[in-house]
């Protein structure tokens, strides 16, 4: 039995209620909300983010990772890598990037279902376009972790499933840009419902099921409108619904995103069917196992959706580059060190301090020395990115760098010892408080050069 | 600590200083050429009499060759000092401690700071080669902290913590609108204090320090020799340096009301000169005031006040420019602005003058006559919880 032991979905804490675009910019917008990633996450950040709530629920070390996503922090330079030090895997762990499109996503997801050992596939997915666009209101940002193995941890078991490759013109867009062009809507529709039905049939045939034996079918697909052309069409038991009334359209993430999210509403013993449209169609069929019933997820995409704050569209376009912001007067931060980043990659990437082996004192950023300066060398890795702390005392810098001001900050006492004074992310200035509980998530502090400053905020934690 | 000071062993005989203000019309040459002028003719020596000379500046200048092109000297050492916002002190700390030693004779000090040609707000240190995972927090911001922690631990509420902050503020800029030196020269009301745009936290513009283009210098001698330039020399009591090893950051017990860097600083100065108790013995401090919740915590660690009570005294007018103790007399970083590289000396320049008598009479403080005989300088560089500190002790007399 191969099949899915363990997953993760991240949504980002921001939500823009589409009803604000066309209010400010005459067209565009809809109804309901999206997520959006905040100015501090990229694909990679997420991805991050998804991958923790994945490993959190399991003991497995992934064997491989493979990280898809249509919008990557770089290119030349891998993503999967910095991804592989924030989940502090080891070397011997190899980590790929897959593409830039929402096929390369299912590409992932099938290699990794088609081999053998534990495969952790990340996808992720920011989703814009120019203001008052069909994409930037239907899109959404979000990661999705799916961690893949074999025997009785498996909870979702993969049956089998079937390809249909195309080549025609749907989406597209130069690596650079913020935009993707579509070719006709309908056309696209006509396409797919055919692409979708042909490796519908193929993967039934493949798994000897017949289409009334499917109880849900999940549909991945570009709009909403086409999904639901060919949903209509499969005689599936039950239409999962694709979330885009309070998501919206994640991309390379969506896939794997509504499948968890089938997941996390389906009992043992059911049947689910995954389609995903993207210059092609692929369908996967899995059968939930007993260990289902005894599974839970870290942080259910229910609970993700619960919390979630409204983001004004004004600061929504100036995160997304399309409205420039007078920064404060202050200079901008030097590109980082890639030969310092490299020596304190533990650290910067993994945040893990040092813990003195001797009166057990936490230090963050890790020290060769002692507290009192009499000891070297006698520390032993003290990793933090799970431990959660509280707030001693906070301020609110109106003044300093930043690409999104002011800066949140305090001062985390980390359970069970050690300090930190650092930046709050998804955190407004006058929710802060001491005493408030704060947890670790992996951001991007800001880019320079080219080069994307990855490091650890706190945020605080709600309810 | 373990330091045996240099009580009385040498004297500063001559002193220059520069208006600090946004000097966009004179480059750093040109602030280095006045103060060191000013010092010649103050000690009535000339550049080829100082046997040696130290250069502070945080980040205007590397090496001692621009002091030595400025003032086109012929092949004297020079050395340059940076040691945080510390930097004009540790320069004379160290040109002190060369004179002690018997190496030179006579020295120069020359502290310094073009802070004004960067275009940006406040002051911006040289990005050095990093991981990218240090704070990047403004100072304000850094110790706009100290607020709610002091108003916590002690029981003072936010009105009373705000009137206290308004009360340093106000006494600076009042010290400061008699100072023809100083950057700011009008006295600010509360009302004004209170209405100014928030920079960070709690902070508002009239809370935090000035920034400006200045520079200032001295000249040190060996005290037995300190009569021969001038019938006033001023003794060095005590030159104390603790450079913080950062532990405030990482270490949950410290509580951001206190800078411990300090108090050790304080307790090693107060020991070299032979201070037993600092608020009946020092007749004025010159503090560095970056922020005003700064100065309330400074009161402390430099045992002004006890612990917990600097709140009561300050708005109990004891550190006023006619109080007990009266603190920042020139009106501090706040009137003047934060030359780095000079501040050390500036405030050196006041004990300098007040101690020589030589204040403007509506500057002049009371607690001199009044038997008290020491000043006492103080600089900080960093931020609560990573920081140097310097403290000197300075008199008139030899003990």
């Amino acid at each position: 039995m191969r099949g899915i032991t363990s997953w993760g979905a991240y949504l980002p804490y921001r939500r823009l209620d589409r009803t604000q675009i066309s209010a400010f910019i005459g067209q565009g917008g809809g109804r309901g909300t999206r997520t959006v990633a905040s100015f501090d996450e990229d694909t990679t950040t997420m991805g991050v983010e998804a991958s923790r709530l994945a490993l959190r629920g399991s003991d497995t070390v992934p064997e491989a990772v493979l990280f898809s996503t249509v919008m990557p922090a770089y290119a030349d330079k891998t993503n999967a890598t910095t991804i592989h030090a924030a989940l502090r895997l080891p070397g011997s762990v190899p980590a790929f990037d897959m593409g830039s499109s929402v096929r390369s996503a299912a590409g992932a997801l099938r290699l990794g279902l088609l081999s053998t050992g534990s495969r952790l596939v990340v996808t992720a997915d920011q989703r814009t376009g120019l203001a008052g666009s069909a994409d930037e209101s239907a899109g959404g940002d979000a990661a999705a972790a799916l961690l893949l193995g074999d025997g009785d941890s498996v909870v979702a078991d993969y049956l089998g499933g079937a390809s249909a490759t195309d080549e025609f013109l749907d989406r597209w867009r130069q690596p650079g840009e913020i935009r993707s062009k579509v070719w006709d809507d309908k056309f696209s529709e006509v396409t797919y419902v055919a692409l979708g039905r042909s490796a519908y049939a193929d993967a039934l045939a493949a798994t000897g099921l017949a289409a009334d034996a499917i109880d849900a079918v999940v549909v991945a697909a570009p709009t909403t409108r086409i999904g639901s052309a060919l949903a209509s069409k499969l005689g599936a038991a039950r239409v999962v619904a694709d979330l885009t009334d309070v998501v919206g359209a994640t991309g390379a993430a969506q896939p794997s995103v509504l499948l968890i999210n089938a997941l996390e509403n389906a009992e043992p013993g059911q049947t689910i069917a995954l389609v995903v449209l993207g210059d092609g169609a692929e369908v996967f069929i899995f059968r939930t196992t007993p260990a289902l019933a005894t599974y839970r997820p870290a942080k259910p995409i229910a609970e993700q959706l619960e919390g979630g704050a409204p983001l004004a569209y004004g600061r929504f376009l100036s995160w997304r580059g399309m409205i420039n912001v007078e920064p404060p007067r202050r200079p901008e931060p030097a590109r980082p060190s890639g030969t310092a980043a490299a020596r304190s990659k533990d650290w910067k990437f993994g945040f893990v301090g040092s813990r003195d082996s001797v009166d057990g004192t936490v230090f963050m950023p890790p020290s060769r020395v002692s507290f009192d300066g009499t000891r070297t060398d006698q520390m032993e890795p003290a990793p933090m990115a799970d431990v959660k702390g509280t707030i001693a005392t906070f301020t609110v810098d109106r003044l300093a760098y930043s690409p999104s001001p002011p800066i949140v900050f305090a001062v985390v006492d980390f359970d069970g010892g050690g300090r930190l004074p650092i930046e709050l992310t998804d955190t407004d200035a006058d929710e802060v408080q001491i005493g408030g509980r704060v947890e670790m998530t992996f951001r991007r502090l800001f880019t320079a050069d080219g080069i994307h400053n990855y490091f650890w905020k706190g945020k605080l934690i709600r309810g | 600590m373990a330091s045996h000071g240099i009580r009385d062993r040498v004297a500063i005989v001559g002193m220059g200083c520069t208006p600090f203000i946004e000097n966009w019309p004179k480059s750093l040459d040109d602030l280095m050429i006045d103060a060191s002028n000013d010092a010649f003719a103050s000690a009535g020596v000339t550049k080829d009499d100082v046997d040696a000379y130290w250069f502070g500046t945080a980040q205007s200048g590397m090496s001692g060759i621009p002091l030595a092109r400025a003032l086109q000297l012929q092949n004297k050492p020079v050395t340059r000092v940076e040691n945080y916002c510390a930097t004009g002190s540790e320069a004379l700390r160290q040109a002190s401690y060369a004179v002690a030693s018997g190496a030179y004779d006579l020295v120069m000090v020359v502290g310094a700071e073009k802070v004004k040609d960067t275009g940006y707000q406040g002051l911006n240190a040289f990005p050095i080669p990093n991981d990218g995972t240090a704070r990047t927090l403004t100072a304000a911001a850094m110790f706009s902290m100290i607020v709610p922690a002091y108003g916590n631990k002690y029981g003072v509420d936010d009105a009373t913590m705000r009137s206290v902050l308004t009360h340093i503020a106000a006494k600076n800029h009042y010290n400061g609108a008699r100072n023809s030196r100083a950057q700011f020269r009008k006295e600010i009301t509360a009302e004004q204090i209170e209405k100014a745009p928030k920079m960070a936290g709690t902070l508002g513009v009239f809370d935090c320090a000035g920034v400006a283009d200045g520079s200032a210098a001295a000249i040190v001698c060996r005290a037995e020799d300190a009569y021969k330039y001038t019938d006033k020399p001023i003794f060095v009591k005590a030159l104390s340096f603790v450079a913080g090893n950062g532990s405030g950051l990482i270490d949950p017990s410290y509580d951001y009301t206190t800078f411990p860097e300090i108090a050790a600083c304080a307790i090693d100065a107060y020991a070299q000169a032979g201070v037993t108790n600092a608020r009946t013995e020092v007749a004025m401090a010159e503090v560095h005031d970056c922020f005003t919740p700064t100065e309330l915590v400074l009161m402390e660690d430099l045992q002004f006040s006890a612990r917990g009570t600097a709140w009561q005294d300050v708005l109990d007018g004891v550190f006023d420019l006619k109080g007990e103790l009266p603190v920042n007399p020139d009106g501090g970083l706040k009137s003047f602005g934060h030359p780095v590289g000079a501040s050390g000396l500036r405030m050196m320049f006041e004990a300098f003058l007040q101690l020589r008598g030589e204040a403007p009479e509506e500057r002049t403080i009371d607690s001199l006559a009044a038997g008290r005989k020491l000043a006492l300088t103080h600089n900080l560089g960093g931020y609560p919880g990573e920081m140097v500190s310097f403290i000197s002790l300075l008199g008139a007399e030899k003990d």
